[in-house]
């Protein structure tokens, strides 16, 4: 599947730890290894990941998350949207600063909305989204909610247009 | 009115196009029906037994004239010439092609208006008093916080995949006209000790099959938290919602298994964290909205108006009309035009796009240029000057608008029911239409009273049987059509589920059964009594020993 970040297709350079595996390099691991193996992990001299499925929230984890240089958050359905919270949540209220990847039933036309939930990347199903990157991320350019992402919001901009 | 301003204008205009696009990749084959449903549903466009459907947002239920001479063309001329008001203030059209829906949208974009979350699991169209702004008894208007929510909803990044759909309803009255306790979140404005006015939030309403009353998480919600209080509990709901049934996802269901306190401190847990942040709501943002909804100038009149009087004094068929169909208003010398869309034998909520044109035209010469869609499926003429009504009344008797039946045994809900849905147990509209017979003389109508009927095909109610003073469900008994009866419900502020009343009636015996019912209650009601006053005070005993005893 390929890996989309900032419109561009990269090279992965992480890997999912596998069962009873000693990590290496840029691990990806999930809750369950975590929880299993904690003290190892932590002492792992490369990059860690954590993969968290739908129904882990990482509220759950808040103060390991500064371990992590990358969280990757499933989407195992398109309608399953609690990942959307939870991107919230670690960029706004955790300060989770390293990756945040979506992972799973990722389509084009959820990446928008992803992109202001905080993810910077997306293991998208095919090439439709790759290609759609663009026009994704531009068809739309009123937006009615503050999230973290810093982009201005109709009410800024209106407030912004009143104080002129 | 809300008049959109250019972000308002750009936003509507960049969401028919994308949408454009997504139906060029589906027609295209780029996108599968699957990949394509849950797109088109975020644009009000259904799937049906026979065709597509496409649902038209009426934000709060205020049309202007120009708007619906709008929705009168569209039914024309990409319709059959119909379309259906509903339950949540909303235009159904039941055969655009799918092709045409973008060309429907810009026409609708043309005059400020949009289908974007009528449908899918996302925050739907935010439905509101349909007297807002006319009502003698509100505290304030509930559109201009209803048009705050649009605006905050309006393809939500966080929330846009809900585990089901998600309804708001706001009244800015005590007397609720806009069923706040049976929405997933109803917000009640009230006035605190200070005098200040903010909210109660209600939370975990619903009907469907698990009927339930909603509770009450916060007594007095400051105007200035209402967007970050409605995030905190649409994240809580996001994150713990089920997600695994279907029937188990509103969040009526999470606040019955996490327990009603629990749930109130999670969302106070969660609103702390985000309180007096981003989307706290400054005064002067609330006076901008609010200037839009300015009451139009009212002509300083004499309340009593001694043309009106006579004519109503001479006019017996005037006077019946002005009593069923004519509200107070707020201002003196005015008043509320309810226009029923229940002729007798015709399906609820149906109008022509000639019906739409006429009752455009009243509007704009005689009712400050406004209308009002009611979740009862009428429609309102919110702004009248008592002088007006004969002409009014007149337009619309001779174009099959004149119905004075409004609140009364004739003005019933009924869902679509076999005739359309795949869903159905039984026939919905056709009951409708016998006990509309039945009770064909509105002598007797009026005598009646005050009394809703509402009925579903089964158990996803959609026509609201839970909360009609008579509910009417269709069940299936070994492959036939039966009818249960439940009595007592309401939807206003004496909330109330309905209950079932004994055994189930045969569709040939239903329409008997009702009219025993309603004899019952004539001869049992004490004076100024309504029938859920007087099933209150007698209880089913009496009802049933006459309803069952002849069988
Ligand atoms: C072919 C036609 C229809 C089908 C298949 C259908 C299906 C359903 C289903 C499955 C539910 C249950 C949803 C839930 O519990 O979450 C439901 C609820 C509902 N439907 Fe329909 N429906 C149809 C037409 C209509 C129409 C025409 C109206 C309004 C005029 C309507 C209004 C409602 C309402 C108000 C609910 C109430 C449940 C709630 O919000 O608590 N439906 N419908
Ligand atoms: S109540 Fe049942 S029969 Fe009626 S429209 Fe809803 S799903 Fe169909």
């Amino acid at each position: 599947m390929p890996l989309l970040k900032n419109g561009q297709v990269i090279a992965d350079s992480w890997t999912a730890l596998a069962e009873d595996a000693a990590p290496e390099g840029d691990v990806i691991v999930s809750l369950e290894q975590w929880q299993a193996d904690r003290e190892t992990l932590r002492a792992h001299n490369g990059r860690l990941g954590l993969r968290l499925k739908s129904d882990q929230s990482p509220a759950e984890l808040a103060d390991d998350l500064g371990r992590f240089d990358l969280i990757a958050l499933e989407f195992p359905r398109f309608g399953d949207g609690r990942a959307y919270s939870y991107a919230r949540l670690l960029r706004e209220r955790y300060g989770f600063t390293g990756e945040l990847r979506a992972v799973g039933n990722v389509l084009r036309d959820q990446l928008f909305f992803m992109v202001r939930c905080g993810f910077d990347s997306f293991e998208v199903a095919d090439d439709k989204a790759v290609a759609g990157w663009q026009e994704a991320m531009s068809e739309v350019s009123v937006l009615y909610q503050p999230t973290g992402d810093g982009r201005q919001t109709a009410f800024a901009l209106r407030r912004g247009a009143a104080n002129r | 009115m809300y008049r959109y301003d250019e972000f308002d204008a750009a936003f509507v205009r960049q969401r028919v196009k994308q949408f454009r696009g997504q139906v060029e990749r589906r027609l295209a084959g780029e996108l599968s029906e699957d990949e394509f449903k849950p797109l088109r549903l975020m644009n009000g466009l259904y799937l049906q037994l026979h065709a597509y459907m496409l649902r038209v947002a009426v934000p709060y239920g205020t049309l202007s004239s120009r708007q619906m001479l709008k929705l009168a063309s569209i039914a024309r001329d990409y319709d059959r010439g119909y379309g259906h008001f509903t339950t949540r203030q909303n235009i159904q059209y039941n055969w655009p092609q799918l092709q045409d829906v973008p060309d429907i949208l810009d026409e609708l974009a043309e005059v400020e208006m949009h289908a974007i979350q009528t449908s899918g699991n996302c925050i739907r169209n935010v439905t509101a008093d349909h007297f807002a702004g006319a009502a003698a008894d509100e505290i304030e208007d509930p559109r201009i916080y209803a048009e705050i929510i649009r605006q905050w909803s309006s393809l939500h990044p966080e929330f846009s995949f809900l585990p089901r759909k998600f309804k708001i309803a706001i009244t800015g009255a005590p007397n609720d006209r806009a069923a706040v306790r049976f929405h997933d979140i109803g917000l009640q404005v009230r006035r605190n000790e200070a005098g200040e006015v903010g909210f109660e939030v209600i939370v975990g309403g619903g009907l469907g099959r698990t009927p339930v009353i909603g509770t009450t998480i916060r007594k007095f919600l400051p105007k200035q938290h209402l967007l970050s209080y409605l995030e905190a509990i649409l994240r809580v709901y996001n994150q713990l919602g089920r997600r695994d049934n279907l029937y188990k996802a509103r969040i009526k269901i999470l606040v019955q298994q996490t327990g009603a306190e629990t749930f109130k401190d999670l969302v106070e847990d969660e609103w702390q964290q985000i309180k007096d942040g981003a989307l706290d709501l400054p005064a002067e943002e609330i006076e901008r909205i609010e200037a839009y909804f300015a009451p139009p100038a009212f002509e300083t009149l004499e309340a009593n108006q001694p043309a009106f009087e006579a004519r109503r004094f001479e006019d017996r068929d005037f006077a019946r009309w002005v009593r069923s169909n004519v509200t107070a208003h707020k201002a003196p010398g005015y008043a509320c035009v309810t226009i029923s869309l229940k002729p007798e034998g015709e399906a609820p909520g149906d109008a022509s796009a000639e019906q739409m044109e006429v009752v455009a035209d009243l509007a704009e010469r005689l009712s400050c240029d406004e209308i009002r869609v009611t979740h009862e499926q009428n429609l309102v003429l919110p702004h009248v000057k008592l002088t007006d009504l004969a002409e009014v009344w007149e337009t619309l008797a001779a174009n099959g608008l004149g119905t004075p039946n409004v609140g009364l045994v004739s003005d019933m809900i009924a869902c679509p029911g076999l005739d359309y849905c795949n869903l159905a147990n039984a026939r919905s509209i056709p009951v409708a239409q016998r006990i509309s017979q039945r009770f064909s003389d509105l002598k007797k109508q009026h005598e009646i009273g005050d009394l809703k009927i509402k009925i579903s095909g089964c158990i996803n109610a959609c026509g609201h049987h839970h909360v009609g003073h008579i509910g009417i469900l269709g069940v299936d008994k070994k492959g036939e059509e039966f009818y249960q009866i439940t009595l007592g419900g309401s939807a206003d502020e004496n909330a109330a589920v309905g209950k079932i009343l004994g055994p189930a009636f045969s569709y040939d015996d239903v329409v008997d059964a009702i009219e025993s019912i309603v004899d019952t209650y004539l001869e049992l009601r004490g004076d100024g009594e309504r029938f859920n006053d007087t099933y209150a005070r007698v209880g089913a005993a009496p009802f049933k020993e006459k309803l069952y005893a002849a069988a």
